[in-house]
């Protein structure tokens, strides 16, 4: 008892002494979105070498909890997949602005015994799938767009993200562009109620599962499915085309919805126009207080996001996320100095 | 001159006043008080939680009253929430969990307290001990990688054919579903039921065993019917354990479990468990009906896990026929 | 006739169940080595000395490591021990010493329930009882979510052990004339304290585990965590953020975080045991 309670009190005396804080360097607190997570880590990570005296903490722990950490100030800053509703930004007690960080899509991959190559798939075809209208894979609105392709008759497995996430959040904003059965019955959301489909956690549990199951169908992010070599589909645009994703058809179709961008950048930029837009594509938000009290946190907030609008944007595509459109680029320059 | 001796008391007791400072001087009153507060203590923290889950989920109980039970939709878009699907997912993969972990993990400790040479079952007893550490998630892992490509290739079909007439073995079979989420899970709880048991059966006194051997029984005999009788509560209280581990572990359910909240009597189907649906959503979730139906959920799982272990203590007071010790 | 019958039957039932009950042990001796081994053998490859004095670097750099992880899982573990442990031991020395009959009935179910309560419910409560008034994660928080859990399984071992102890070991002492508390320190804590330590061991290795509670508590951190106020990194966040990130080089990592993990599990354990064979702990066989 009494040698425990030695340990118990050295442990306690070493841990409030050891690595004492040098003086002068300032901690913020970051929380949100696990899908720019590899980015951001390396954006904080290279600022925190130009600036050693400035430490960002930033983890991911899903948009949701990004917004609500952000709205119970137990952050400086948030980061989300999707951007807050009305609702949402009225919940705060202070005023919050959106800023793009980077670009994401999300793919469709699968699994088909029997097919190796790309597959197209139209709007109805993916809508119908994750309706659970559309059953098996040589079905005329899959088989159409692929001539040529063995496709099998066997059932379709439908695999979603069971965990909420802003990929999920992509996909369905998608699918209710792309359905009107699906906006009505399912709608948009980080989490809804999916019509059929097995769950998998994660990116990596989605893509596992799809590996592991003969005639299986889901969806992952871009850069997931970059890094780790895994086929995917192509999906067809609001111009018709069919358009495999990647970093320039991503940029492509930010670049077409830039033009009609609101000033506080919540912008949807889904199914955008233009012949090489990839359909399913999103934005990314940092979440950032309009008054910040704190002085010191406040300048190196609005440092890091002007570091982040021109240097930063350059180690974009080697994780592969797209860069921002240069005039979405010039306007968040401008909205800085909003911050006060 | 008597010859008796009287013993007599080193400190005579003196008159004392029965005031609670007075009865704090008492070194056994103030063990006693001690100890008190801090079982108190337990009492405390869980209600507070209790509390806390009842009143952060007070929109959802008011909307959905006691239909929350039975509804099995769960659409966050549409605000409509309903717990049934996990119930059943959480009921389903515990039972099949301690179906396949009790008797494992009985059986196994018998033999490492009983059998085993002693250097041996402490070995064994530390590698089993270090289960316990290894992470959810890893566990979750594994079953991915291992669990569920076996069920989906060998396992799942060899019950089809052996099994298939009864309905927990038809349908179509993923790899991921109930049946793969009780594996898991019972291998989680296993090292729980070993460890706990076996330093339970290792304290049954040795002249227990040795009466029943006198009496002419086989080393089995003595072993299921007078030692293991003996430490009833201690493995009762195990089993306890494993039962609440698996009906509150998340992340290595939610990955081999398919995540699907539907009720179906198949085991190869994909399903859903409260505690994997409060995992998955709650870091995502925002809107506070939302929320608040998620922490109904933990509501409802707390109110489980009471009826579950009330219900297994009238079992044992039930099969109570003299065993075990004063 | 009958009675050599009976005695076959009984023979062969002796011999086919303790041929069972080896077979059992066997089954979950070999799903344990094939964890451990997997574990080993995934995590092994990824560990070099950076892993133990580096901190992360971001995705694409090799090299980094989990220092922070592991200094912080040991502050959260030892902050856990400390509030949990003599809960778990007091509360346990009152139901098999002091107690009541109807109130140890209702502490012994309450601490079953609260065992039952799944981890990432600890961790919202703990969240609005040690996050939000001070409006900052804090390791203290994460030290306050798993001592909750700890508290549980250090309960029902410590009680059932202290039950253990025979009688005739208590009248003893008393009959030297200790009174109550000087018996149960000296002779029956001791006595039991095999089982005990088991119990708060299996409650540590658990909670060492644990991901979900310290998420919105102890949070995490890229740096440094120093003092107990600030966010702080644990070995299982790590492993649940790298496990689930697309990138090979973290999942290598997690693997490598995760047999670390249990590597510390196992010193502390092997600790303890040393420590208290040295005490000589009884045992009735």
């Amino acid at each position: 008892m009494k040698k425990t309670l030695l340990i118990v009190s050295i442990v306690l005396a070493l841990g409030a002494t050891a690595t004492a804080q040098s003086n002068g360097t300032l901690l913020l607190n970051a929380a949100g979105a696990t899908f720019p997570y590899p980015i951001y880590s390396k954006w904080f990570d290279v600022y925190h070498n130009l600036h050693p005296n400035m430490q960002i903490n930033y983890q991911s722990i899903g948009s949701g909890g990004g917004i609500r950490q952000l709205l119970a100030g137990t952050v400086d800053f948030g980061a989300s997949d999707g951007p807050m509703t009305d609702e949402q930004l009225s919940q705060a007690k202070f005023k919050i602005l959106h800023f793009p960080t980077v670009l994401g899509a999300v793919v469709p991959t699968y699994e088909i015994p029997g097919v190796t190559g790309e597959l197209n798939f139209t709007q109805k075809a993916l809508a119908g799938i994750y309706m659970g209208q559309i059953k098996k894979w040589n079905d005329p609105e899959i088989a159409k767009p692929n001539p040529g392709v063995p496709l099998p008759g066997d059932d379709i497995v439908v695999v979603h993200r069971s965990d909420g996430s802003g990929t999920s959040y992509i996909w369905t904003d998608f699918l209710s562009k792309a359905s009107d059965g699906w906006k009505s019955k399912v709608g948009m959301g980080t989490s809804v109620n999916w019509p059929v489909g097995l769950g998998g956690k994660g990116n990596e549990g989605v893509s596992g599962l799809v590996k592991q199951t003969p005639g299986s169908i889901g969806y992952i992010e871009l850069i997931y499915a970059v890094q780790n070599k895994i086929p995917y589909g192509k999906v067809q645009n609001a111009a018709g085309k069919f358009v495999k994703a990647d970093l320039a058809g991503v940029t492509a179709a930010a670049a077409a919805a830039a033009k009609e961008i609101p000033d506080d950048f919540r912008v949807s930029i889904t199914n955008a126009s233009g012949p090489t837009s990839y359909p399913i594509s999103s934005f990314t938000w940092l979440l950032i207080p309009a008054m910040i009290s704190d002085v010191a946190k406040r300048d190196a907030i609005k440092d890091f996001l002007k570091w982040m609008l021109t240097e930063g944007q350059n180690y974009n595509e080697g994780l592969s996320y797209s860069r921002l459109p240069k005039p979405v680029q010039a306007k968040e320059m401008k909205a800085i100095a909003l911050i006060q | 001159m008597s010859t008796a001796t009287t013993i007599e008391q080193a400190v005579p007791p003196a008159p004392r006043s029965r005031t609670f400072i007075h009865r704090l001087r008492d070194g056994d009153e103030v063990a006693h008080v001690l100890t008190l507060v801090f079982a108190a203590l337990i009492l405390l923290i869980t209600s507070m939680l209790v509390y806390e889950l009842w009143v952060n989920s007070h929109l959802s109980r008011a909307k959905f009253g006691w239909m929350f039970f039975w509804t099995r939709v769960w659409d966050p878009i549409f605000g409509n929430f309903g717990a049934a699907p996990f119930i059943y997912g959480t009921l389903v993969t515990a039972i099949v969990a301690l179906l396949i972990a009790v008797p494992l993990g009985l059986a196994g400790s018998i033999f490492l307290a009983e059998l085993a040479p002693r250097k041996l079952s402490d070995s064994i007893a530390f590698l089993i001990d270090l289960l316990a550490a290894v992470p959810s998630v890893i566990y979750g892992l594994l079953g991915i990688f291992i669990v569920v490509p076996i069920m989906r290739t060998k396992l799942g079909p060899a019950l089809k054919s052996a099994l298939g007439f009864l309905p927990f073995f038809q349908g179509p079979n993923y790899g991921v579903g109930f049946l793969t989420a009780g594996i898991v899970l019972a291998i989680m709880v296993v090292p729980f039921i070993i460890s706990v048991s076996r330093e339970v059966l290792l304290t049954v006194p040795r002249e227990q065993r040795e009466a029943a051997l006198a009496l002419g029984s086989t080393r089995w005999e003595s072993t299921w019917k007078v030692v293991v009788p003996w430490a009833r509560s201690g493995i009762m209280g195990s089993i306890f354990l494993a039962l609440a581990r698996a009906l509150g572990e998340t992340m290595a359910v939610t990955m081999v479990i398919g995540n699907d909240p539907k009720i179906s009597a198949s085991l190869f189907a994909p399903g859903y468990t409260i505690a994997a649906v409060i995992a998955n959503e709650f870091t995502e979730a925002t809107g506070d009906l939302y929320l608040s139906a998620l922490i109904e959920l933990g509501l409802v799982l707390f109110l489980m896990t009471f009826i579950l272990n009330g219900l297994a203590r009238l079992l044992i007071v039930a099969t109570e026929h003299g065993g075990g010790h004063p | 006739m009958m009675s050599r019958l009976r005695l076959m039957w009984r023979k062969s039932l002796n011999n086919v169940m303790l041929t069972l009950t080896g077979v059992a042990a066997f089954a979950v001796v070999s799903v344990l080595f094939l964890i451990l081994g997997y574990l080993v053998w995934n995590g092994g490859k990824s560990l070099n000395w950076d892993f133990f004095t580096k901190l992360p670097k971001p995705v694409g750099e090799t090299g980094g490591g989990m220092a922070n992880a592991i200094v912080g899982s040991l502050k959260l573990l030892s902050l856990a021990a400390a509030m949990g442990l003599p809960v778990g031991l007091l509360a346990g020395v009152y139901l098999a010493e002091f107690g009541g009959k109807m109130f140890s009935f209702v502490i012994r179910y309450t601490a079953d329930l609260l065992n039952g309560v799944p981890s990432i419910v600890i961790g919202i409560f703990a969240y609005s009882l040690a996050v939000l008034p001070v409006r900052h994660f804090s390791t203290l928080a994460g030290g306050v979510a798993l001592g909750m859990m700890v508290i549980p399984i250090t309960v029902r071992s410590t009680e059932e052990f202290l039950r253990a102890v025979p009688g005739s070991m208590r009248e003893g002492a008393m009959a030297l004339g200790a009174s109550k508390w000087r018996t149960i320190i000296t002779v029956v804590l001791p006595a039991a304290s095999g089982g005990i330590v088991t119990g708060m061991l299996l409650s540590l290795a658990r909670v060492a585990g644990e991901t979900a509670p310290l998420l919105f508590t102890a949070f995490s951190n890229r740096f440094w965590s120093p003092g107990w106020n600030q966010p702080i990194a644990s070995l299982p966040v790590m492993i649940y953020t790298y496990a689930i990130a697309p990138y090979d080089d973290w999942h290598r990592q997690a693997w490598a975080a995760g047999l670390v993990l249990l590597a510390l599990v196992l010193i502390a354990n092997l600790g303890c045991r040393l420590v208290l064979n040295r005490r000589g702990a009884i045992r009735s066989v």
